[in-house]
């Protein structure tokens, strides 16, 4: 064998072994999900179940305070708004700070970046209080809120895209008498569809995935999210590992989904993320 | 409206950009204000008064500090984090280098992998603690199943005893984090000069000095940019905890934040939370300034 040849051959290895470490947790969920109480809890453990249980499956997703459907709908009620309300705002905000000038533009940004590498403790409980003050504890404005008007992250992103487009595309747009509202989403919005996939994939898992966020402002079980109904799982069936790990898999389908669609924007983002630091 | 029209016909172009400008970053401006800014200042204010929500709040002074550094709960906490810190980022800095460096080169189904890699990063916490939680369980968990039939090693409280919890915590976090920071590292590796290689080829480089001569430093900022988020991140851990251990056992799994929960959400000590916010505040930026110093040392000598 050519040295070359051995090489690569070690490398598959490598990333064969890493795949298996990857995969073999998932497998290890999805097996669970299947089982019956009595083989979960077997010893010597098997692998493969021998009887597939699905009704694991509609347990999890029924017998919970709320259904799982209806946790997956609250779950809407905040991840959507979020995410649409921030783009507008985000890349308006952006758009400003990449093309008009106005006095104060730098400084106001500094302001909106200097934002960024705040640690949220600092701002929980002024949080937390402001928003019980106003009578919203335990409903999804103090969830949405914050996100909506356009966060530091994305009014950043969508700007450094923005700065990339070359200056003639408006000018002769201004000239025509075109108002930088319908140049913001006539002819920019329209050439920044890579980043606004990315910033909406980012935005909808950070709300889909959020827990502590509900843990603090959701008190109804009426209202729970999928992510809160999961870990209250784990206090109403104790060691139902079986119903666990189905509700688990239910959890992950959106998410799952979501990434095979669009992974290409989501690895884009990593790399402008990490240009940020 | 029309008002708005009339006076706005007798501005100069320039005012009417500025005025557009404003108009644009009003409603993120203020968001900003009211959601990040005001919160840190009455944050700060808040430390130094004595309230459980019932009362009306009783000023204290630095009492809440005092009591800070003097609580061992607190310590453990710090200390916690700061161990968390020193397993957990040399464990995923070098396994997601590795990785990073595995994938660097042609390989068929490269893509693929990478992708695969990815997949726990998107997974919600909730999902993957509570995954954790059934693999490291003392006498069903399959990892201990595998250990005792592979090594003969007797059952281990990965998450119940104090020995070992912080560590299977983060061994989780590097399963469920590797494959972001390798994507960091890749598009690193794969920003440098290939005229590099090529010169380091005519000079008959061993592939050892190629890494530790030419990659490594040449990556050395993502290097610090991963540290520094982990850094920041092991302050704000607080998912993993709530799901896995709630703190324990005993106190060997609080993190600042948790316990910064517990006090300001299950003990409603208001003002106490806040001085402990602060104190991390404080210690967070004092870890960012350092290490941007570092960086952009880093940065100006690559350059």
């Amino acid at each position: 064998m050519s040295k070359k040849k051995r090489k690569s051959l070690f490398a598959y290895i490598g990333v064969g072994i890493v795949a298996i470490l990857v995969i073999l947790p998932f497998a290890w969920m999805l097996v669970s999900a299947f089982k019956s109480q009595r083989e979960l809890f077997a010893y010597p453990p098997t692998f493969f179940p021998i009887e597939w249980k699905v009704e694991n499956f509609i347990e999890a997703a029924s017998r919970g305070s709320i259904s799982f459907w209806q946790m997956f709908l609250n779950t809407m009620k905040i991840a959507v708004p979020s995410t649409v309300f921030n783009i507008i705002f985000s890349s308006l905000a952006g758009y400003a700070f990449a093309r008009l000038r106005f006095p104060f533009r730098d400084t106001v940004f500094m302001c909106f970046i200097a934002a960024m590498m705040v640690p949220f403790a600092i701002t929980l409980i002024p949080r937390f209080l402001l928003f019980k003050d106003l009578g919203f504890y335990d409903t999804y404005v103090p969830l949405i809120i914050p996100i909506m008007f356009g966060t530091p992250f994305s009014i950043f992103l969508t700007r450094q895209f923005f700065m990339t487009l070359p200056k003639e595309l408006e000018e002769a747009a201004i000239v025509d008498g075109c108002s930088h509202v319908r140049i913001w989403w006539q002819i920019f919005m329209p050439l920044c569809k890579p980043i606004i996939a990315t910033l909406s994939v980012f935005q909808f898992q950070s709300s889909y995935n959020d827990f502590m966020g509900p843990v603090i402002y959701i008190a109804s079980d009426a209202k729970f999210t999928v992510q809160m109904g999961l870990s209250s799982f784990r206090n109403s069936f104790t060691s139902r590992y079986d119903l666990i790990m189905a509700g688990s898999i239910l959890a992950l389908i959106p998410v799952v989904i979501l990434f095979i669609c669009c992974q290409k924007y989501i690895v884009r983002g990593i790399a402008m993320s990490g240009m940020k630091g | 409206m029309k008002n708005k029209k009339n006076s706005r016909q007798g501005l100069t172009l320039k005012q009417k950009e500025a005025l557009t400008g404003y108009i644009f970053i009003a409603l993120p401006l203020v968001s900003l204000i009211i959601m990040m800014y005001y919160p840190i200042i009455r944050s700060f204010f808040i430390s130094f008064f004595d309230w459980n929500l019932l009362q009306e709040p009783t000023f204290i002074g630095v009492e809440n500090y005092k009591t800070l550094f003097n609580d061992e709960v607190f310590r453990t906490s710090l200390a916690n984090t700061i161990k968390w810190v020193l397993i957990y980022v040399p464990m995923s800095v070098i396994s997601s280098f590795l990785l990073a460096l595995l994938l660097d080169r042609k390989l068929k189904g490269a893509g693929f992998f990478r992708t695969l890699y990815y997949l726990p990063v998107v997974c919600p916490i909730v999902v993957v603690a509570l995954l954790f939680v059934w693999i490291y369980n003392t006498d069903y968990g399959i990892l201990n199943f595998i250990l005792k039939k592979l090594f003969d090693i007797d059952p281990v409280g990965w998450l119940t005893d104090s020995r070992f919890s912080l560590f299977s915590i983060a061994v989780m976090s590097v399963w469920k984090w590797a494959g972001y920071n390798m994507l960091i590292f890749l598009s690193a590796l794969q920003g440098i000069d290939e005229n590099l290689y090529e010169a380091a080829a005519i000079d008959g480089i061993t592939p050892w000095t190629k890494l530790t001569k030419i990659k490594i430093p040449l990556v050395m900022p993502s290097i610090y940019f991963v540290m520094l988020t982990a850094v920041i991140d092991a302050f704000q851990m607080f998912t993993e905890i709530f799901i896995m251990t709630k703190g324990g056992p005993g106190y060997s799994t609080y993190t600042v934040s948790y316990y910064l929960w517990s006090n300001a959400f299950e003990y409603s000590k208001m003002g106490y939370a806040c001085a402990m916010a602060a104190v991390m505040f404080v210690i967070i930026l004092a870890v960012t300034l350092i290490q941007n110093k570092i960086m952009n040392k880093k940065v100006q000598y690559d350059a």
